[in-house]
């Protein structure tokens, strides 16, 4: 019989260039703590949250990753034609199909690229890497658009108490290619579908259309997700440290989902980072932006020069599912 | 082996000491971890998160309300241990 070819890839993978867009307004404490009898106090203390970003009402989820791209594929330097494949990863795009990467690559002038949308809320992005990273190395894609954005505004109730006031919106994007070194290691992740119930939307789209239930916004359960992402989280980055040959030490700048910054002093401790590890706590500036955080963190770090091109850099995100992914990677 | 009430304490005092920076010799049986010794409920969890490990006891989320004063989380933790 006679065999089929099959891809051969490049022998590594790197992040070739990044980009970042946050929602155009800046929101304060004040302005959300009226309506969840809060405090500008309490919020600082309990999250380290000062502002967070939000968008117009007009910015699409694809506006917000459109103006991340042009910013990543631009830095990468790499002619946007070529670029073979889009992962957006978003949970916020408002409708079930078509996906947005689709139309994300049609307005960036990404030919007929592959083009899909992929759903792991704050995990996303690193997820993406993961797939990204597998694509190159296998040879079924040579320069891939990764893109997390989240326009978590559209789905929150500026009464609940539980998370509206932790969301900001905003896109990141990064191009990956092809490298003659290592530099997007392992990747650790994984899911624990018995939290299910922790974070989520407080209805489906059939609640609404059969049960009378109210346009869904997201709610959590803080406590157990505190503890979830303060306590396993680490073990998951120690975990990605380990797999890619290193050790904390090694580790120069620290980029974790931007859930809380009493999550990300925690981790530092239980992971045993040193002392001077940059580490990302755009958080305070930008709230929660799900699958946007960790980019959006990193570019912080690169543009007021707290991290720099060629750093090592740990990345975990968690989030809803529950879902986590953790990888070690050179900054670009 | 067992660790006796004097021992958990210490213990105890250790991870609060640790947490929230206030003074080991501070954190004594009938402090209340909300009204005196100022922690919250994040701090709270963490302290007891720490402390199951520590003292491999389990700390259920429903208890975790009822330990209002060091002593109650002393005798708690000592009664927990196999
Ligand atoms: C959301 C979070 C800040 C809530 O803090 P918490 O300490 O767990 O809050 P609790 O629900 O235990 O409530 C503690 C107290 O604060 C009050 N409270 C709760 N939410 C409040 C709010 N938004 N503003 C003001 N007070 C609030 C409660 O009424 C309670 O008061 P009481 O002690 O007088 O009864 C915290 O749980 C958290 O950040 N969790 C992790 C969430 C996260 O990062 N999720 C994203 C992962 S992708």
């Amino acid at each position: 019989m006679t065999q089929m070819t099959i891809n051969r890839g490049a022998d590594y993978s790197r992040i070739l260039g990044l980009g970042a867009a946050r929602g155009e307004n800046l929101v304060t404490n004040d302005d959300v703590a009226g309506a969840i009898d809060s405090s500008d106090e309490w919020i600082r203390q309990r999250t380290g949250i000062i502002t967070r970003v939000r968008a117009n009402a007009e910015t699409s989820v694809v506006d917000l990753a459109e103006r991340a791209s042009r910013d990543a594929i631009a830095a990468a330097g790499v002619p946007v034609e070529e670029i073979d494949t889009v992962i957006l990863s978003t949970f916020t795009y408002p409708v079930v199909t078509p996906a947005g990467a689709p139309v994300l690559a049609d307005r960036l002038g990404c030919g007929t690229a592959a083009a899909f949308d992929i759903s792991a809320a704050c995990a996303g992005y690193c997820y993406a890497i993961a797939q990204a990273d597998a694509l190159v190395r296998a040879g079924q894609s040579r320069y891939v658009l990764v893109v997390g954005a989240e326009k978590m505004s559209d789905w929150i109730d500026p009464t609940d108490r539980s998370i509206s006031f932790l969301l900001g919106d905003g896109a990141g994007a990064v191009v990956i290619g092809p490298s003659a070194t290592p530099a997007i290691g392992p990747t650790v992740w994984g899911s624990k579908g018995d939290g299910a119930p922790l974070i989520g939307m407080t209805a489906s789209w059939l609640d609404v259309r059969d049960r009378g239930a109210a346009f869904p916004t997201l709610f959590q359960q803080g406590q157990p997700v505190f503890k979830w992402a303060s306590f396993d989280m680490p073990k998951v980055a120690k975990r990605a440290i380990e797999v890619a040959g290193l050790s904390p030490s090694d580790i120069q700048v620290f980029i974790p989902h931007q859930a809380n910054m009493r999550i990300i002093d925690q981790m530092i401790k239980t992971v045993g980072l040193r002392d001077d590890v940059a580490v990302g706590r755009d958080i305070a500036d930008s709230g929660n932006t799900s699958a946007a955080s960790i980019p959006l963190a990193t570019e912080r770090l690169l543009r007021e020069g707290a991290a720099k091109s060629g750093d090592l850099a740990l990345q975990i995100g968690f989030g809803a599912g529950l879902v986590f992914a953790a990888q070690v990677v050179v900054l670009p | 082996m067992a660790l006796s009430e004097k021992e958990v304490l210490a213990g105890l005092a250790e991870i609060v000491a640790e947490e929230t920076g206030v003074d080991a010799a501070e954190v004594v049986g009938d402090k209340s971890f909300t009204d005196d010794l100022d922690i919250d409920s994040l701090s709270m969890m963490t302290i007891v998160t720490l402390a199951e490990e520590k003292f491999d006891v389990r700390i259920p989320d429903e208890e975790v309300k009822n330990l209002v004063t060091v002593g109650d989380a002393v005798a708690y933790i000592t009664g927990a241990q196999s």
